[in-house]
Parts: structure tokens; C-alpha cells; sequence
């Protein structure tokens, strides 16, 4: 059976038309609205929402569908109901006046009827068909009609009149709500989902650990396929929300634009850049590992930037974080006097989950901040159980992702379990998760950080350590020497140590250059001294020349004095004579 | 049963005095004539002289319904003397419309 109504596809002669609720989710869950021109029985037990669903059902018909409504109420009065409904925002007495709801109160006092013979309850047919007529109404509400078996005795005429009175609604064409109280063993006390067979939805007001949470369930659409789990509901100042995990269309435009964590090292391991805008960001680790100092670092360089942030804290209060983050030279103090930096600081057992979400959701719709912070989120999940906790938190942070808001999640993680577990799984709609760890050795505790994943960025693989100090966060290279990693005072320890070898080290270098330095001189004076002695011969040799010269001359001269003193030859023979002469000499 | 067309809009039987009824009808069904019979002769009997009932046709007045809180049809309602108490059926039972009413002495209403 395929019936599954499009609003905006070719009309299918046999699909069922629906009447959009505009309550958001509900929608979702029904496949587009509840059966138009057909009733609807919406049962409950007392104070779980009927009346305000229903009203809302009937003034967002009037207001966003141009569908004109009648509410006949047979509990309230027009001015209680006006009233009631005010604080949610829907003015009936504006919209009476524009003619597109009539409210319409039907008391009957029990004490004052008698009943003698046959009657039907055409009385009530020609009111509400007037009060139809008279403002066109598309949208009827009966709320609730099981008021009657109160106030009239005869049962038998009572269901009959029923069931012609749900007939003549569905040849009216009207859409209708019929709620009911839920009864001990059937959905209504009286028995009404006989009559009303189109389409069930049934409210409940449950509490779990002392904490409440409304829910909701389609028992039955015939002819529609629809979303058959229980959903968390919440009424809030705007109506009512339901929070179907179907109504995740993962259709948000993804930012290119990368924003800094605040801590320049940490921005450094994701690719540089730090954060996508508008991405969710998880950081988790054991108490006291610096989670909380992660997030308001991520604040402060947020409201740096002009950009507005939401805090919500969930364990301390507001002035308590000030003080704290003062102690590691983070003073937000500025940026909260400015209305950059707002905090939101409730106990989570205060209310149940979905209040808490719809806070979140009014404070984000007030502030409109660029940055949200939810420290830490495991305090939200003990005030909800499983599935309820997920699926709140996916809306959450599809919520946060259509409105392009970094969101900024610390995850308490105890001791025992491991480090990578957070407790309902809600690392995978993470984009970035930081794990932050301590880490024991040498009988201290040391906190570690590293990037456990992180989409669509290349990210250091590397674990860092992370020292808090008056001058803030600190991310360090941890000494991975062998096979293990120092940090702390091993890791201190290990930096003095090679501290002192760098100096030994650069001791031993001037050393060995003050011995060269040395030995060169050395051998340059050896060399001055050869230099000096090989001089020293060399003007031995040069003297001797010169006495061998002058000796030489001296002979020669002699000689002639010899020869002239002899009157020898000279002039004539001179050669050939005088030379054997000079050889014999 | 003297019935023809019901007669209706506002005082459409008075015989003066006290009591003040008014019969809400929805066209002319079988219940409605009986009921305006049924209630005509008990006011004859027992209220003989000092009564005013008017018929109100919803059909031709429909907004009338609310100030009564008209549900079922048809319903009586003694708007004179206080307080305001209604009737609701074809009033084929005058002992019971009678109690109703608040008409019968009141040892003998103990009585029945």
C-alpha cells in the first residue's frame, strides 16, 4: 500500500490528502499532517498536551494554511482557554476577531438536567455547524467531547449520537481533532477510537528518574504510511515540538571556512587552520583533564573575533568558570560585559531533557551566537535515557549545523570505561573530537591531547602534551624516546638532560678548536723557524758566492800582476800560450 | 395529539404568572411535537394559569444555542423561578418532568 501523500507531486487519485500540522516534527512523523477532512482522535491522560496540540493544530491552520478552525471545548471556558493558550504565544482574541477561530464552550451541569424519553444531540450539530458556517471553517476541534458521558446519562444515545456526530463531520469535509482521556485498557476511557478509526495519536507524560518527558506516538493512520516509534515532545513557549530522528535531512550547506580553537598548537594539528565553521566538535576525557579550559580558550578567541557565544554550563555556575579560567589567563570577564559571552548555567536534573533542549533552542533563537558551547554534554544524558538522548542530540546538532554554529561539546568519560567510549555513541555525529587524556607515569599525572578524528582536514597524529599555566594553554611536543613517551617532569627531566649534553657537546667542540688553533700556530712557527734557517743558508751561500768572486778576481788580478811583472808575451801568442797557464794555476 | 405546525419564536403560549419555560426544537421532527404536546398538557394540569412557554426552532436560530447550552433537542428549560433547570428528552415521563420542574410539592416528591 503505497499511499504516501506529496504535497507537491502529481496528485494520486487514491493518495490520502493531509492537513499540515505545522508543529514542527509532527509533520514529519505523519507523512505531511493528519487526514484532511477526516477526524483524528488524539487521547491522553490528564495534563500531557491534548488541548495545546490540538489548539495548535487549529491556529497554525488559521494562520499559516488559511484554514479558519472551531475549537468547542467542553472543559474550558473561552477566557481560561484564551488565557492558557496565550502563554503560548497564539492570540485567540485577535484571530476571533479576524474571524478565523471561533472558540465555542459547551457546559452542561450534570445537577441541573433531567432526562425524560428520547432525545439526540442536534442541539450540539446546529452549533458547531454554525460555528463552522460562520467563518468557513476548514479545521474542527473537539476537545474533549468525552466530557458528555459526564454530563448525560444515557449512554446508549450518547455513543449513537457519536458516531453520526464523526459521519456528519467527515461529510463536512472539516478536519477534526477529537481528543479523549486515556482510558485503563483501551486509548480512551470511553471507547471513542471505535468511532474514529482514521487516524490515532497518543500523548503520554512519563517519568523516569523523577524526571518527566512527554511522548507521542501515531498508533494508527490508515492509509498513510507514518513514523510509528514514540517520539520525545516538548511544549514550550512556541507550542509544541516533536523530535523525530527522521526529520534529519542531512541538507545543511558544509563551510569551507576554518576558525582558530584558541590554542595555536592545537590549531596546528588540525591542518593549520584549526575548526571548520559550523562544525561539532567533541572533546572528551576524564575528569579534570582540561576539557572545560579547551572550550573557554575556544570562547575567548570566538568573542576575539566579535563573534557571540552561548555557554551552557551544566556543572558550574557562571562566576565560578570566570574565576577559573582566570587562573590560566583566560578572562572572559570583557566579552560578558560586552554581551558577547553568555552564559546559561542550570543543574541538569532541574528539568527533564527536552526542556533543557528547548532552552538551548530559545537561547540560540535570542542570542543567534556563532559559537555554542555544552559543557560538559554527559550531564544532559543522565536526565534522559538511550535512544530519547540521541535523538535529541542529533536534532540538537542539526539544529546548530543549519544555523552554521560551531558547536563545542566536552564529554565526561569515566575512568574505567575506555577513553574512545562516550556514552551514547554521539562521537559520530562529530565532526572533530579531541581526545584529552591523563596520563600516569613516574608517579604523576600528566594531561595528554590529540586529535582523535577529525573530517575533512589532514591532522597531526601526534599526541601533545598539555600544560595549563597562568599564561594559558600550552600544547608541547612529548619526548617519544625508546618506547615510551615523557611528559611532565620525566619529560622535563629528559630536556635538562639533553641540555647538558648540547653544552658538553659545544665544550668538546671549542675545545677541539682551541687544540687545532693551537697545533697550527705550532706548525706555523715550525715553519717560520725552517723558513728562517733555510734564509739563514741561502745568505751563507750567497756570501760565499760573493768571496768566491772577489777571490777569483783577486787571482785573476794577481795574476796579471804576475804576467805584466814577467813582460810575458802578452800581445802576440796571447791565447794559445796563456791559457794552459791559467788551467795549471 | 393535536399536531400540526409547531409554533415557535417567543411567546408562543403564555398564560401569564410565574413560571418561564422555553422549548428548544430542531425543525419538526417527531420528538419535538411530542415533546411540545407532552409539555403542554402537563403545564395545563399542573401550572394551570401561570405559564409562558416559548419554542425555539435551532434550525431558524441557531445562535440561540449557546446561550442556553443546548446540546440535546429537545431540551426544556425552566428559565422562571430560579434556579435555572433543564429538561432534556421528548418529556414522555411527567413524573419525571414534573420533578423536573420542580413542580410537585416537595413530601410528595420525597414520596415518589
Amino acid at each position: 500500500m503505497k499511499a504516501k501523500a506529496k504535497r507537491n507531486a502529481e496528485p494520486v487519485s487514491e493518495a490520502l490528502e493531509k492537513a499540515a500540522m505545522g508543529i514542527p516534527g509532527l509533520d514529519e512523523i505523519t507523512g505531511g499532517g493528519l487526514p484532511k477532512g477526516r477526524p483524528t482522535l488524539i487521547c491522553g491522560s490528564a495534563g500531557c498536551g491534548k488541548t495545546v496540540l490540538s489548539m495548535e493544530f487549529l491556529v497554525r491552520g488559521a494562520v499559516e494554511q488559511g484554514e479558519p478552525g472551531v475549537f468547542m471545548a467542553f472543559e474550558e471556558t473561552e477566557e481560561d482557554l484564551t488565557k492558557n493558550v496565550a502563554s503560548l504565544g497564539f492570540n485567540l482574541r485577535t484571530l476571533t476577531a479576524q474571524k478565523k477561530v471561533v472558540v465555542d464552550y459547551v457546559h452542561i451541569e450534570r445537577s441541573e438536567i433531567e432526562e425524560t424519553g428520547e432525545y439526540d444531540l442536534e442541539g450540539l450539530f446546529i452549533r458547531l455547524g454554525h460555528a463552522i458556517d460562520s467563518i468557513g471553517a476548514k479545521r474542527v476541534v473537539l476537545d474533549t467531547i468525552e466530557a458528555l458521558f459526564v454530563s448525560l446519562p444515557n449512554e446508549a444515545i450518547l455513543r449513537a449520537e457519536l458516531r453520526r456526530l464523526f459521519r456528519w463531520l467527515k461529510d463536512k469535509g472539516v478536519t477534526a481533532i477529537i481528543t479523549a482521556e486515556r482510558g485503563q485498557e483501551a486509548f480512551t476511557r470511553h471507547g471513542l477510537e471505535e468511532y474514529v478509526a482514521d487516524c490515532v495519536i497518543l500523548l503520554d507524560h512519563r517519568i523516569n528518574d523523577q524526571i518527566s518527558t512527554r511522548r507521542l506516538r501515531v498508533v494508527k493512520y490508515r492509509g498513510s504510511i507514518h513514523g510509528t516509534n514514540e517520539y520525545p515532545f516538548m511544549i514550550g513557549k512556541e507550542g509544541v515540538s516533536v523530535l523525530p530522528i527522521t526529520s534529519l535531512g542531512l541538507e545543511h550547506a558544509a563551510s569551507e571556512l576554518r576558525i582558530s580553537s584558541g590554542v595555536p598548537r592545537l590549531d596546528a594539528m588540525l591542518g593549520g587552520k584549526g575548526y571548520y565553521r559550523g562544525s561539532s566538535v567533541l572533546v572528551s576525557g576524564t575528569a579534570g583533564s582540561g576539557k572545560s579550559s579547551l572550550a573557554a580558550a575556544f570562547v575567548d578567541a570566538a568573542a576575539r573575533r566579535g563573534e557571540r557565544c552561548l555557554y551552557f554550563a551544566f556543572e558550574e555556575s557562571q562566576s565560578q568558570i570566570l574565576r577559573n579560567m582566570r587562573s590560566i589567563g583566560i578572562d572572559l570577564e570583557p566579552a560578558v560585559r560586552a554581551g558577547l559571552v553568555q552564559f546559561h548555567a542550570a543543574r541538569p536534573t532541574l528539568c527533564g531533557l527536552e526542556m533543557h533542549l528547548l532552552e538551548i533552542h530559545d537561547a540560540i533563537r535570542k542570542l543567534k551566537p556563532k559559537v555554542v558551547v555544552i559543557d560538559p554534554v554527559t550531564n544532559l544524558m543522565s536526565t534522559g535515557t538511550g535512544n530519547e538522548v540521541k535523538s535529541m542530540l542529533t536534532r540538537l546538532i542539526d539544529c546548530f549545523k543549519t544555523e552554521q554554529i560551531t558547536a563545542f561539546f566536552t564529554s565526561l568519560t569515566s575512568g574505567e570505561s575506555a577513553p574512545e567510549q562516550t556514552e551514547v555513541g554521539v562521537s559520530s555525529l562529530m565532526d572533530t573530537w579531541l581526545l584529552a587524556r591523563n596520563i600516569e607515569a613516574n608517579g604523576e599525572r600528566n594531561r595528554g591531547l590529540y586529535v582523535l578524528k577529525s573530517r575533512g582536514m589532514p591532522h597531526s597524529n601526534q599526541i601533545r602534551e598539555f600544560v595549563l599555566s597562568s599564561q594559558g594553554i600550552q600544547l608541547l611536543d612529548v619526548y617519544v624516546g625508546g618506547d615510551t613517551l615523557l611528559t611532565g617532569s620525566a619529560r622535563l627531566a629528559q630536556e635538562s638532560r639533553e641540555k647538558a649534553a648540547a653544552s658538553q657537546r659545544q665544550q668538546e667542540i671549542a675545545r677541539r678548536s682551541r687544540e687545532l688553533e693551537r697545533e697550527g700556530q705550532a706548525i706555523e712557527a715550525q715553519i717560520a723557524t725552517l723558513r728562517a734557517g733555510l734564509e739563514a743558508k741561502a745568505e751563507q751561500f750567497k756570501l760565499e758566492i760573493a768571496q768566491d768572486s772577489r777571490r777569483q778576481t783577486a787571482l785573476l788580478e794577481a795574476e796579471m800582476k804576475i804576467g805584466r811583472s814577467r813582460m810575458a808575451d802578452s800581445a802576440m801568442g796571447l791565447g794559445g800560450k796563456h791559457k794552459p797557464q791559467r788551467n795549471g794555476v | 395529539m393535536q399536531t400540526s405546525e409547531l409554533e415557535t419564536g417567543r411567546k408562543a403560549i403564555s398564560t401569564g404568572g410565574a413560571w418561564e419555560l422555553r422549548l428548544y426544537v430542531a425543525g419538526q421532527t417527531a420528538k419535538s411535537l411530542a415533546a411540545f404536546a407532552n409539555l403542554k398538557r402537563i403545564c395545563d394540569e399542573h401550572l394551570t394559569g401561570q405559564y409562558t412557554i416559548e419554542v425555539i426552532d435551532l434550525l431558524k436560530n441557531p445562535t440561540l444555542a449557546k446561550g442556553d447550552q443546548i446540546l440535546a433537542i429537545p431540551t426544556l428549560v425552566r428559565r422562571l423561578p430560579n434556579p435555572m433547570r433543564k429538561i432534556i428528552g421528548d418529556l414522555s415521563n411527567t413524573e419525571r418532568v414534573l420533578v423536573g420542574l420542580d413542580v410537585r410539592p416537595s413530601e410528595e416528591l420525597n414520596h415518589a
